[in-house]
C-alpha cells in the first residue's frame, strides 16, 4: 500500500469536508478498497472513514425504506421489513461474497464497488483502460468467459460484480447523495455508467460526493420478488448470470407489472425496461416470459469465451418469472 | 486511542496501512489468525469484533479504535476448551489446523447471526421466526471459510453440534 492519512468522520459535513481533499477516498467496509490498495490499484492519499455516519433503516409512513448508506449489508438482509416486503433484496444480498464480508460492509460501499475483471487487477501484467484510461483492454482477446454481454463497448466489457444492487435496479431504489453544492437524488438505474469511452468513470458521482442513503420506494407487489443467481459454485462466487425479478398478477392470470433486472451481463446493474415493458398485459406463460426474455437480450453480443451467458440469461429470466408466478 | 484485544486495552498502531491482522500476528504476536490469502477469498483470518464475525485482513486496524477484538486466543476460559474448539478436537475437525482459528471464530459469530435471525442465500422462508442450523444451512453460512485439507465433514459435524440455535454457548 502506498501511504496515505486517515481520519474519521463524524457526521456529513465533515466528511465532505475531509473528503474534498485532492486524492481522498472514502472508507466504508473496505472489503474492496483495502484490497485494491493493497494491489497499489488504488492509491488514496487519504482515507476518510465514514462507518459513523447514519446507517438506520427507517420505515417510512408511505411504505419505503430509507436505509442510512454505513449501514450493514447484513443488518438490510435481516431487517424485519426488508424480509418482508422486499424479499428480493434480502436475497441478493444473501447471496453475495460471504457472511464475514457481508457483516464489514456497508450498503453505500457496495453501490461503488469496482469491476472483479482479472485485467483490471493484473495491474503488472495486462492492459486495462478502467484501470489506466488509453491503455487498451486486454480482456477483449483473453479469457472473457466472465464478462459483459450487453452495453459493453470496444474500450470495456468488464462487468459490476454487485447483486445487492441488481434487487436495487428492480425495485427501483433512488440513492441519495450530498456535496458542497447541496443534496440531490437519483434512480441507482441511472447512478451507475455504460464504459463507452470513459470505462474509469464507473458512476456519475462528482469527485468528492457522498452517498448518504438508499431509498426504497413504496413497491406493494415486491412481497411477490426473488433473486436467482447462476455461478460456478453453490457458494461465495460472483454470478455468471443472476436476475432479481416481481410480478404483479391480476385474478384473471395477466401480468398487471412486472419489474426484472440482470447481474453479471454488463458494465452497471441492468434493468430489463425492454422485457418488462412486453410482458405488461400480457398472460403469465412460459412463452411470453420466454419472448420478453429474446427482445432484452437481443442486442446482447458475444465475446470469445461468453457467449453461453446469452440463452444463460433468457433461461434465468423465463425460469425467475415462472417461479414468481407460482409464490402463493 | 485503543482497541480492546481479548480483552487487554492495546494502543492502534501508528501506520494506518497496518491491516488488523498484521497487528494481531506481526505487532502483539498472536498467531492464531492465518494470513491465507490476505485478499478475502479464504476465511482463514476470520476474527470477531464485537462479537460479529469479519475477515481481519481486509480490516484497518485503526477502524477498530474503541471496539472488541476476540481472536481464537481469547476463546478458552480457566476452565479450559470453548466448547467448540473441544468439538473441533472429538469431531476431527481439522487436518493441518492452518484454517481452523477462522473456522471456529466464524462459527461463534455464525451462531450469534442465527440467534438475531439473520437470513442465508437457502433460508426458504425469509418471514418465519427462528432458523434451523440444518445441513444446508450449516455449509452455505460456512462457505467464507475454505479448507484445502477437506476437513469439511468433520467441521461441519463440530459445529453442527455446538452451535446450533437450542446449543447455549459459552460467551466469548
Amino acid at each position: 500500500m502506498t501511504p496515505f492519512t486517515y481520519a474519521r468522520a463524524n457526521d456529513a459535513g465533515d466528511a465532505l469536508r475531509l473528503g474534498a481533499m485532492q486524492g481522498a477516498k472514502y472508507l466504508g467496509g473496505g472489503t474492496n478498497l483495502v484490497d485494491l490498495m493493497r494491489e497499489t490499484i488504488e492509491r488514496p492519499v487519504m482515507l476518510v472513514d465514514i462507518t459513523g455516519l447514519p446507517h438506520g433503516i427507517e420505515e417510512r409512513p408511505d411504505g419505503g425504506l430509507m436505509i442510512g448508506a454505513a449501514a450493514r449489508n447484513t443488518a438490510v438482509a435481516a431487517h424485519r421489513a426488508v424480509r418482508r416486503h422486499y424479499p428480493v433484496l434480502a436475497r441478493a444480498i444473501s447471496s453475495g461474497a460471504s457472511a464475514q464480508i457481508r457483516n464489514m460492509a456497508t450498503v453505500g460501499g457496495n453501490l461503488l464497488q469496482r469491476t472483479r475483471c482479472a485485467y483490471f487487477y493484473d495491474d503488472e501484467g495486462s492492459r486495462c483502460n478502467k484501470r489506466e484510461p488509453g491503455q487498451g483492454c486486454d480482456a477483449l482477446q483473453g479469457f472473457n468467459r466472465d464478462h459483459a454481454i450487453l452495453g459493453a463497448s470496444s474500450n470495456c466489457v468488464a462487468t459490476h460484480p454487485s447483486d445487492m444492487c441488481v434487487a436495487l435496479a428492480a425495485l427501483g431504489a433512488i440513492v441519495h447523495l450530498r456535496s458542497a453544492e447541496g443534496e440531490r437524488s437519483m434512480p441507482l438505474t441511472d447512478l451507475h455508467r455504460l464504459p463507452e469511452d470513459h470505462p474509469e468513470l464507473d458512476t456519475l458521482l462528482a469527485p468528492g460526493e457522498l452517498i448518504t442513503a438508499i431509498e426504497l420506494p413504496p413497491l406493494a407487489f415486491a412481497a411477490r420478488s426473488t433473486y436467482r443467481k447462476v455461478r460456478d459454485r453453490a457458494s461465495y462466487a460472483f454470478a455468471l448470470v443472476s436476475v432479481a425479478g416481481a410480478l404483479d398478477l391480476d385474478d384473471a392470470g395477466a401480468i398487471r407489472d412486472v419489474r426484472l433486472a440482470l447481474g453479471g451481463v454488463a458494465h452497471k446493474p441492468w434493468r430489463a425496461w425492454k422485457a418488462e415493458a412486453a410482458l405488461r398485459g400480457q398472460q403469465a406463460t412460459f412463452e411470453n416470459f420466454r419472448a420478453a426474455a429474446e427482445e432484452e437480450l437481443a442486442g446482447a453480443q458475444a465475446l470469445r469465451d461468453n457467449g453461453f451467458k446469452i440463452e444463460l440469461a433468457k433461461r434465468t429470466i423465463a425460469a425467475v418469472l415462472g417461479e414468481l408466478k407460482e409464490m402463493p | 486511542m485503543t482497541i480492546s484485544i481479548n480483552g487487554s486495552p492495546v494502543a492502534i498502531p501508528d501506520d494506518p496501512r497496518v491491516s488488523l491482522l498484521e497487528f494481531l500476528r506481526e505487532h502483539l504476536h498472536l498467531f492464531g489468525a492465518k494470513k491465507g490469502c490476505n485478499q478475502g477469498a479464504c476465511g482463514a483470518c476470520t476474527v470477531l469484533l464485537d462479537d460479529e464475525r469479519i475477515l481481519s485482513c481486509l480490516t484497518l486496524a485503526v477502524q477498530c479504535e474503541g471496539r472488541s477484538v476476540t481472536t481464537v486466543e481469547g476463546l478458552a476460559s480457566q476452565e479450559g476448551l470453548h466448547p467448540l474448539q473441544q468439538a473441533f478436537i472429538e469431531h476431527d475437525g481439522f487436518q493441518c489446523g492452518y484454517c481452523t482459528p477462522g473456522q471456529i471464530c466464524s462459527a461463534i459469530g455464525m451462531a450469534g447471526e442465527l440467534k438475531r435471525g439473520v437470513p442465508s442465500h437457502v433460508t426458504r422462508d425469509l418471514v418465519a421466526d427462528g432458523i434451523e442450523l440444518s445441513h444446508d444451512e450449516l455449509r452455505e453460512r460456512m462457505s467464507g471459510n475454505l479448507c484445502r485439507c477437506g476437513a469439511y465433514n468433520g467441521i461441519a459435524s463440530a459445529i453442527a453440534t455446538t452451535c446450533g440455535p437450542d446449543v447455549e454457548r459459552s460467551p466469548a
